[in-house]
């Protein structure tokens, strides 16, 4: 379904297409598991957040949380998908110790969420449409520590049971910047949502990604399924890895095998985890001990109401309500934590009609220009909302030039303040005055008589002067001023 | 005084309201019943500590008026039932000595009302069995013997120590539990009254799980009324367990002796079995009689599509089995058989941990939910249940308010005379039981009369969902009619 025209692989045999579907398991942002009362926080000692129901305990049953129900529903929303009305768990049976119950309460046949799609934008203005498959709800299994002890492995519970929402693309992807750019989409929407707080680093997102090659336009080819993939930069070069590495096999003449792979980040490469052979068989039936999950049209109807407004929407009011430009609308968006620091200067601002683009230009090219060379995310920017909302008043209605803003910016990175007062106390304010710019202009004509008379040959060399008295006033003289008096005084 | 081990519970309740005895006089005599009668193997655990510090404490209450309706009534507690500080193995080797740390709803409910436990009993292994001859503590005698023979037999299963108990006079009721018959067999077995309720009247939780959408608790007692009594306290919603329905539980007892004029009695032609025995035959019909006689009016019914119910119910009862087992590997609780590798550890726990039987069902279980053969099995099975329901639906929408069908095909037999070369030889005992799991129903068991051999035989019948008040009412009158029924002791 992909609109926008995407990278094909070189060959020895001519171009590649990759066709590429991703199963995103996104940790539910709930304070207690999905089938237990059991906390959720992060970082807990090891197994002190388990009940009896996590511990597979003799005839202990799951009881469905709400509330993951609603995030699943509201995420589906978010995904513009069809909320099942009717959804049924299913257990995925199992060995391994990280699964106390020896199966995963999982949904299989009948998922929460059905059908929907992820707009990406991409480099140059390009969009395309990732379909999505279905979402359902599942059980985070319990996290293994194979490197404490010598020859035992160590369970730690915590993790066992939190809500997992699977979120299944089509394989509508096409290369590993499609793919990056849908990850980075699917975040984003979480967390506008609120349902997954997308920390890659904690393990709230990750990706199983399924990679096959064909030429353009032949049927699909065999495919490979990278496993738990942890950042978005590893999926971009997992792809590009076994992308050209399943071409390299078959213009070698071989065939791909179905297989499950792993992403070894160290040496940039996948490695076979396992064969189809090998697979599970993982006897699903529905969980007995839970009746099928039913909620009304109005409970989605609910839901739907209370939703936020999401980064498509919102880039488009900005677009339309502010006059930004696509892009960057888009920059402002992608992550709701810069929207929302965007928003309050917007509000905070006395002219919004005038300087609501301006202060777009100021929240994207300073101040997340100087987070980014220092590695700080808005969150923990020094400059807050309403200081950067005092500077872009202070340019908008006058009172000083654009690089004087830059000076005072960094004047209130560094040690804060407020900017109206800075400026005062610093002697910034812009010199408005033409009689105080006259008498500068007049003194630099006069020191340079040489360079004043070849003005009229080489009117460029105006910026000189323009140069000159701005240096002179400390940067604080009006430099539209100072430009019409140099003018007139030149003869130019 | 009487042998206060020989009341029934309604009677022993009013002798501890009048204070004629004490919970703990009551309780004693029971602890020391128990003592003399470890030859039957009823109890795998006994509590005599624990039941006299909880006899104490009811008598305390009775004295001040505050006892609950169970108060001072010492029972026994099968040990598929958790309960918190004492041993709970579901007579499985593999739960080794696991002690929980929680109450099963069931139990907790009980205690609340005042009864005092009494200690473990003995089941099937994971209430796998119909003869409880696969427990890891051995088969449980039946207190009946046939007359003139020495040969002791089966009380029946999976609940054989609960109807043994309650027959042999060990406990004045008992908890058990019924997954395609576990509590009504037996208690036919016995000459007791057992009966499941509608699935989702009591609570699972807390109840070591077998087959999760059959396994449903209910009392084993010596009369109607106390089944009554015992139903009633266990029965209820409860959040922890999310298939048991938020019906109010009604005064259960209030429904005996109350008039069952006018019912309509379904008499189903398919329970009438080729080659089944006279004596059942016989049984049934005078079961019928006695109802009719009642002002109950009789009708034939037809279910269909009872012929597949035990072969769809040993597909997926083992499915649910072969998912709820796998818990125990070894890993967390209870047995641990050392590997060099995890799945070693797996193998070598689940094969010494578990018995033939239980290996059995959990081959069967994942045989039938593997790929390639779920269709033909799991999902053909489900469909079958689907039309057995569908069958007691269709039944009860032309008004018949309870259907009457013998309780189990045969009376009691020796231990080790059934099941040894083939395993269906003992399912065949569930034949009229299990539709009755498939569809959820409620199903009680009454003692009706004897074989010509002197064994107890029972009937059962067959009820609305939810409507318990009806099998009491007719229960009571099968009782009032058949008489109770106590073996002579030999233990």
């Amino acid at each position: 379904m992909s609109t926008a025209t995407h990278k094909l692989l070189k060959g020895a045999t001519g171009d590649w297409e990759v066709v590429i579907g991703m199963e995103i398991h996104a940790q539910v942002t709930s304070n207690s598991k999905l089938f237990s009362g059991a906390s959720t926080a992060f970082g807990g000692e090891p197994n002190t957040q388990v009940s009896l129901v996590d511990a597979a305990m003799p005839g202990m049953l799951p009881v469905i949380n709400e509330e993951c129900v609603r995030q699943a529903v509201r995420t589906g929303l978010g995904l513009n998908a069809k909320i099942n009305l009717r959804s049924v768990f299913d257990r995925k049976n199992y060995f391994y110790p990280d699964l106390p119950q020896g199966y995963q309460i999982s949904q299989y046949k009948s998922p929460i969420v059905g059908e929907g799609e992820v707009l990406l934008e991409l480099e140059g203005g390009k969009t395309a449409t990732v379909g999505i498959e279905r979402l359902h709800l599942e059980q985070d299994p319990a996290k293994m520590l194979h490197d404490k002890l010598p020859s035992q492995s160590l369970i730690d519970l915590n993790r066992c049971g939190v809500a997992l929402m699977e979120i299944v693309s089509k394989p509508d992807i096409r290369d590993a910047e499609q793919a990056k750019a849908y990850v980075t989409k699917l975040r984003s929407i979480l967390r506008y949502l609120g349902t997954c707080d997308g920390d890659m680093e904690k393990g709230s997102l990750r990706a199983d990604v399924n990679v096959s090659v064909r030429k353009p336009g032949a049927p699909l080819g065999t495919r490979c399924e990278i496993k738990n993939l942890n950042s978005i930069n590893f999926i971009g070069q997992a792809i590009e890895y076994e992308a050209r590495r399943q071409i390299e096999i078959i213009e070698d003449g071989g065939k791909i095998d179905q297989e499950t792979r792993l992403f070894d980040a160290n040496k940039g490469e996948t490695r076979a985890l396992r064969s189809k052979e090998e697979a599970h068989d993982y006897r699903y039936f529905p969980d007995p001990d839970l009746l099928p999950l039913e909620f009304s049209q109005s409970f989605v109807d609910e839901l739907k109401a209370k939703l936020p407004e999401l980064p498509d929407q919102k880039k488009a009011r900005f677009v339309a309500d502010f006059g930004l430009s696509a892009y960057d609308a888009s920059v402002l968006v992608a992550e709701r934590e810069s929207a929302m620091f965007y928003e309050t200067v917007l509000d905070r601002l006395a002219n919004r009609v005038r300087d609501a683009k301006m202060a777009a230009n100021w929240v994207i090219n300073e101040l997340f220009g100087r987070l980014n060379k220092e590695g700080r995310d808005i969150t923990g920017s020094p400059v807050s909302s309403e200081q950067l909302a005092a500077i872009i008043d202070l340019i908008g209605e006058g009172t000083i030039s654009g690089k004087i803003a830059k000076d005072l910016f960094e004047i209130v990175w560094q040690e804060g303040g407020d900017p109206r007062a800075l400026v005062e106390s610093r002697g910034m304010k812009q010199v408005t005055d033409l009689s105080a710019i006259e008498k500068v202009v007049d003194d630099i004509i006069a020191a340079n008589p040489d360079k004043a008379a070849q003005v009229k040959d080489k009117p460029q060399s105006l910026g000189w002067f323009v140069g000159q008295v701005m240096k002179s006033s400390g940067g604080k003289a009006n430099p539209q001023a100072v430009n019409e008096l140099l003018k007139s005084k030149l003869g130019v | 005084m009487t042998d206060l081990t020989s009341l029934t519970l309604a009677e022993a309740r009013k002798g501890l309201a009048d204070k004629t005895f004490t919970s703990l006089e009551l309780t004693d005599a029971h602890l020391s019943a128990i003592e003399k009668a470890r030859l039957l193997n009823a109890f795998v655990l006994e509590t005599p500590d624990q039941a006299r510090s909880m006899a104490r404490e009811a008598d305390a209450k009775l004295a001040k008026g505050e006892a609950g309706p169970l108060a001072g009534i010492p029972l026994g507690i099968k040990d598929l039932f958790a309960t918190k500080g004492v041993r709970t193995t579901a007579c499985s080797k593999i739960l080794g000595n696991f002690v929980p740390t929680y109450e099963s709803t069931v139990t907790s409910q009980l205690w609340r009302d005042g009864a005092v436990m009494l200690g473990k009993l003995n089941n099937d292994e994971f209430a796998m069995g119909s003869a409880n001859e696969t427990s890891c503590f051995g088969p449980v005698g039946n207190p009946w013997r046939r007359e003139g023979n020495n040969t002791t037999l089966v009380p029946g299963g999976s609940s054989g120590g609960s109807a043994s108990a309650v027959a042999a006079l060990l406990c004045m009721g008992a908890t058990a539990t019924d997954t395609g018959g576990s509590i009504r067999q037996p208690a036919a077995f016995t000459a007791t009254v057992g009966i499941k309720p509608t699935y989702g009247r009591c609570s699972r939780w807390g109840i070591v799980a077998f087959a999760s959408s059959l396994d449903q608790a209910g009392p084993i007692a010596r009369s109607v009324r106390d089944s009554a009594m015992l139903l009633r306290s266990m029965a209820g919603h409860d959040p922890k367990d999310t298939t048991s329905v938020d019906i109010a539980v009604p005064d259960y007892e209030a429904a005996i002796g109350k008039s069952v004029k006018g019912m309509k009695i379904g008499i189903p032609k398919e329970y009438r079995l080729d080659g089944m025995p006279a004596e059942i035959e016989k049984l049934w019909s005078e079961g019928a009689a006695w109802l009719k006689a009642a002002g109950a009016e009789l009708v034939e019914v037809s279910l269909p599509h009872t012929k597949y119910a035990l072969p769809a119910y040993y597909i997926v009862a083992p499915a649910e089995a072969s998912s709820n087992l796998a818990r125990y590997d070894g890993v967390r609780y209870g047995l641990r058989e050392q590997g060099k590798s995890i799945t070693e550890l797996y193998e070598n726990t689940r094969a010494s941990g578990f018995g033939a039987e239980v290996r059995r069902r959990v081959m069967i279980g994942t045989y039938v939910l593997s790929a390639g053969y779920y269709d033909a099995y799991y999902l053909r099975a489900q469909k079958v249940r689907t039309l057995i329901k569908k069958d007691f639906e269709d039944c009860f929408a032309k008004g018949v308010d309870a259907i009457l069908t013998p309780a189990t095909p045969s009376a009691a037999f020796g231990i080790g005379e059934k099941g040894g070369a083939d395993p269906v030889e003992m399912y065949l005992n569930d034949i009229f039981t299990v539709t009755v799991n498939m569809a959820g129903l409620p199903g009680i068991a009454v003692p009706s009369g004897k074989d010509a051999q002197g064994l107890p035989l029972g009937l059962q019948l067959i009820g609305r969902p939810f409507d318990e008040e009806t099998l009491f009412s007719l229960g009571e009158v099968i009782e009032q009619a058949a008489g109770r029924f106590t073996p002579a002791r030999w233990w």
